[in-house]
């Protein structure tokens, strides 16, 4: 039973996050940078096209170095 | 985003996972049982449909600001772990998709294996290689339909393009029955890369509170930029010709 919990999540884990753990955290504190702007009243829609040109090329640098993208 | 943009988007990106479905389902039928691989697709399908039916109407009733956020979240880093692979693949520094390897390596762990029948299914193998290459794409297909269409308020349209990109990939599957070798299909993943990733961008930052400069207009600049930022990435990584050949050889 334990088994097939631990590989619904992985399968799951897999499916949403992918190669990369990195990415996912990057979106996810880049979304809550942009919620937290918002409600001050700051302008906000910057913050993610940012947080892409940083983790797209930070995450490549690991697979290249890595020497393997994964699946 | 208009209707047009919307069908575009989902077909593109639902063909790329038949495309990846039609060469397992193949490599099934060819190998084994073309019954047992038939009936794994209408399993699959089956189970497809009950998703759909359980998740679609919950999803409409989700206020729009909150969808959006939650769908931008996983359209974004959906659509950066594909373009991610796509601009490694473009570059050299992983191995090109091919699906006539893929179906080599299919037939041949296929056809290693014995026959066993349960029930009315002739080959039990057969079966399930065919059923959970089709569920596991067409999980995809549903995330693509469901995530666009909710979204735009267009999920009927949204499951016409799935519909249609299905219904193309597979004829083409019946009809030369070997896998679809002149589907450009690393360049449609690097396309619906770019694609997901700009409007999970889009949606996400809308969904966190954020009002974009022109509104649904700033995607005209969005898309591109991502597009040719990747392309830029592309270039960069290729400068390095000797790690790239390595790193395929280990891939």
């Amino acid at each position: 039973m334990a088994g097939r919990i631990r590989g619904f999540a992985a399968f799951w884990y897999d499916f949403v996050v992918g190669d990369d753990w990195l990415i996912a955290v990057g979106v996810l504190v880049g979304l809550a940078l942009t919620c937290g702007l918002s409600r001050i009243a700051f302008p906000a829609w910057w913050l993610l096209p940012v947080s892409l040109l940083l983790l797209l090329p930070l995450s490549l640098w690991r697979a290249a170095r890595r020497g393997s993208g994964g699946g | 985003m208009g209707s047009g943009a919307l069908f575009v988007a989902v077909f593109l990106a639902c063909a790329v996972e038949a495309v990846e479905a039609t060469t397992i389902v193949l490599a099934a039928g060819a190998a084994r049982s073309w019954r047992s691989a038939m009936s794994g697709v209408a399993g699959a399908l089956a189970v497809l449909a009950l998703v759909v039916a359980a998740l679609g109407p919950a999803v409409s009733e989700v206020p729009l600001r909150g969808l959006r956020l939650v769908v931008g979240a996983l359209l974004l880093v959906f659509g950066l772990q594909w373009l991610r692979k796509a601009i490694l693949r473009a570059s050299g520094h992983k191995a090109l998709h091919d699906e006539d390897k893929i179906f080599a390596e299919q037939m041949a762990a296929a056809r290693g294996r014995q026959s066993r029948r349960i029930g009315l299914v002739p080959d039990w193998y057969g079966f399930t290689l065919s059923f959970k290459g089709v569920l596991l794409e067409g999980l995809e297909v549903v995330f693509i339909v469901l995530t666009f269409g909710s979204n735009q308020r267009e999920v009927g349209l949204a499951a016409i393009a799935a519909a249609c990109a299905v219904a193309v990939v597979a004829a083409a599957g019946v009809a030369i029955r070997s896998p679809l070798r002149r589907v450009p299909e690393n360049a449609m993943k690097f396309v619906v890369g770019i694609m997901l990733t700009a409007f999970g961008t889009f949606w996400g930052a809308e969904g966190a509170g954020a009002r974009w400069p022109g509104s649904d207009t700033s995607l005209l600049v969005l898309v591109p930029a991502v597009a040719a930022f990747a392309l830029v990435l592309v270039a960069l990584l290729r400068e390095n010709p000797v790690a790239a050949a390595e790193a395929v050889e280990r891939s």
